[in-house]
């Protein structure tokens, strides 16, 4: 018995789709819920933004007499050309989708934590001092307990403005900025004095019985950064949706988000929720600094400056529009300016900090979604005018 | 026990830092009493402080640098201004964007006009003069003479090593604050300041210019913060311009300005506090390493000071401390 075409391929993709282990269907399906979930925001702010953003970008670089296409280009090279420049990319990417996660999910409460810049530092500390205490431990129990660590370690740096905003109403702007510092300067000294190893400025490394899998050796192609913390970032943006949108404690928080004072009076703990937003916001940042320490620095160096991650996790949260599905698309674009700011300097002669100035002004004008409002209304104006 | 010298170091280096702190939280302090919260004084002060380095080798003229500075404190406020009040943005993220804005556009200038990446080395490039107020008061006619004749010299000289020889942004901080807390409390334009950020609609019904008011606010935080960036960079004995080097005194003056309860003089207490922490800090190594207590602390960790005595300070003190009512929220006119 013949079937019409359409209904037998169908049917054969119902088959395909048994075929994939039951763990796996339910991770896609999630996936796709996700992205449809965030596909129905409206999209329209952070596009023109990023638009705009590479548009004052270029304005810069003119101003400097530079070409702005051949910087442009040096970033497209940097990123698509080859599998190599792809996964040094997907390497900025992976931390930052954590930072994006941390900062979007502390928004959904009403909470900005700017803090996730210290919670990656002692994130990627704890990891690190707990992998080369226990080397020998057998890797299943020290693999686990190296990430959690990290993880824990962002909790409690984001946890202590969290209590304080929870309990006394302490902004949480002006904390988390002290954390930061806090975070850097002890940090520093722990690998540079207690910790240091000899010969370097960076403590002893973790064994490599923990370290991630680059995905170079997983997909066999010439050696680069970008490692299988990307699949776990990929999962913690969907862990993070569920939270938020699956569980009470989730809307809890958005409702404390979207007005903590109608859902004090509906009977939420708001306190609970402002304090469990900030210590699950840290515990994601915490997590990045951990996948790093395990996939791409595997020792704690000493810092010449911040690390930049969680700063420009802001920008991903925003121009993601605090969304997990958004925070990955947003994690990818400025993990692409991260990674190519060396190639806009080598190939375009364009001073690589242009990449932190598209970044404020994509920030900006996501900030200011009127402006792009109002510019949108002065066009339909004038065309009436010519009409 | 400490000397005298090391107490007169420890007071100059206190107030030293202190100035610009206060600086920056009267600035912060009138923004918000009109209805603007301002984040972005970190990114102000360190343009601020890259524009007085950069304008001062360039012009070989540390107060025309000083110009540049306020200036470009200003243009820069204007933005935040611009997005906050005109466009009615979420004024945190603004400041935010400004600050990321600020440390990339410096970098950015750093290397476009002068080829170098972190720091903007002066070299003999002048600095801002010592205003000797020693010298000062002992050059009054008679009252001099009295002054010499009555003091013991090692007072005089304790004088002069902490107060008396400062950086000049010391004695204009000083003289700010209190201009500000008269501007404040004791003039018709502070009444409608204070009532813009707390019931804008009632001052909006009574004739006060809302948007107009809120720019002044925001303009004076972007001209005072510009200023505070130049103390730390072109005063006598600075080195310049290095990135990072603001190193969170914006907020620290933010949370100065909370702890002083939203008032001038207030914030300048608070910030001697933290300037006093910072000094110790800064002077550790020199002067107090004979206390007991400074062998126990690696002197790496005393940089922690001013961040842990900030937060002590705003968990302490939070509390008994209220914003304006309407700071933070845009104002929308009715018409």
């Amino acid at each position: 018995m013949f079937k019409k075409p359409a209904k037998q391929l169908k049917e054969s993709l119902l088959k395909l789709w048994e075929l994939i282990p039951r763990w796996l269907r339910n991770i896609l399906s999630a996936a796709v819920r996700i992205v449809l979930d965030f596909w129905r925001e409206n999209l329209k702010v952070p596009v023109i933004a990023i638009i705009f953003g590479f548009l004052v970008g270029a304005l810069v670089i003119l101003a400097i007499g530079k070409n702005p296409l051949l910087a442009y280009m040096a970033i497209y090279k940097s990123v698509f050309s080859g599998m190599r420049n792809f996964s040094e990319t997907i390497a900025y990417v992976t931390p930052l989708i954590f930072t994006g996660l941390a900062v979007a999910f502390a928004f959904r409460c009403g909470l900005f934590n700017i803090g996730a810049e210290g919670q990656v530092i002692v994130g990627m500390f704890v990891t690190g001092y707990i992998g080369f205490t226990w080397p020998h431990l057998p890797p299943v129990i020290l693999l686990p307990l190296a990430v959690l660590g990290g993880a824990l370690a962002g909790a409690i740096w984001s946890g202590i403005p969290g209590l304080l905003k929870a309990r006394l109403g302490v902004h949480e702007v002006i904390n988390t900025i002290m954390m930061n510092h806090i975070a850097f300067y002890l940090v520093n000294w722990l690998v540079s004095d207690p910790f240091k190893a000899p010969n370097y400025q960076a403590t002893a490394p973790v064994p490599e019985s923990i370290r991630l899998t680059k995905l170079s050796d997983l997909f066999s192609f010439e050696p680069a950064s970008g490692h299988t913390g990307i699949f776990v970032a990929l999962a913690a943006a969907v862990i993070c949706y569920f939270i938020l949108w699956r569980t009470t404690l989730g809307f809890e928080i958005r409702a404390t988000g979207f007005n903590a004072g109608a859902s004090k009076y509906a009977g939420v703990n708001t306190s609970r929720s402002l304090f469990m937003a900030m210590v699950i916001s840290g515990a994601f940042a915490g997590l990045g600094g951990a996948l790093q320490t395990l996939g791409v620095r595997y020792r704690v160096w000493e810092m010449a400056a911040f690390p930049e991650f969680g700063f420009n996790g802001i920008a991903v949260a925003l121009i993601g529009k605090n969304h997990p599905a958004g925070v990955v698309l947003g994690a990818f674009l400025f993990g692409a300016l991260m990674r190519s700011d060396a190639a806009i300097q080598m190939q375009a002669d364009v001073p690589r900090q242009v990449v932190a100035i598209i970044q404020a002004a994509v920030i900006f004008f996501v900030a200011a979604d009127e402006i792009v409002r109002w510019l949108v209304a002065k066009r339909k104006r004038e065309v009436v005018v010519h009409d | 026990m400490i000397e005298t010298t090391a107490l007169a170091a420890l007071i100059y280096y206190m107030l030293r830092n202190a100035a610009p702190l206060m600086l920056t939280a009267v600035g912060g302090t009138f923004t918000e009493r009109t209805g603007v919260i301002n984040i972005a004084l970190e990114g102000i002060m360190t343009v601020g402080a890259f524009f007085a380095a950069a304008v001062t080798m360039l012009t070989n003229n540390a107060w025309l640098g000083v110009l540049a500075s306020v200036v470009t404190g200003l243009i820069i406020s204007y933005l935040h201004g611009l997005v906050c009040i005109r466009f009615k943005a979420n004024q945190v993220v603004s400041g935010v964007a400004i600050n990321i804005l600020a440390a990339g556009l410096t970098s950015f200038l750093m290397k476009a006009i002068f080829g170098s990446g972190g720091q903007l080395i002066m070299g003999d490039a002048p600095r801002l003069p010592v205003w000797s107020l020693t010298k000062l008061i002992l050059g009054i006619p008679g009252l001099g003479r009295l002054i010499q004749a009555v003091i013991p010299e090692n007072w005089i000289r304790f004088f002069d090593e902490s107060i008396g020889s400062q950086v000049p942004g010391v004695y204009i901080a000083f003289i700010i604050v209190i201009i500000a807390q008269i501007i404040l409390f004791k003039t018709p334009l502070g009444l409608r300041i204070r009532a813009v950020g707390e019931h804008p609609r009632a001052a909006d019904t009574l004739g006060v210019n809302v948007p107009q008011m809120r720019y002044i606010g925001v303009l004076c935080s972007g001209l005072l913060a510009g200023f505070a960036g130049s103390i730390l960079s072109i005063s006598p004995g600075a080195s310049g311009f290095m990135v990072g080097m603001v190193a969170g005194r914006g907020f620290i003056a933010l949370a100065a300005m909370i702890f002083g309860k939203w008032t001038p003089v207030g914030a300048m207490g608070a910030c001697l506090l933290f300037g006093l922490s910072e000094a110790v800090r800064v002077s550790a190594s020199v002067i107090l390493r004979d206390l007991p207590w400074m062998q126990v602390i690696p002197s790496q960790l005393l940089a922690l000071l001013p961040y842990i005595v900030t937060m002590l300070a705003l968990a302490g003190f939070v509390g008994r401390s209220t914003p304006p009512a309407a700071s933070g929220i845009p104002y929308e006119s009715e018409q």
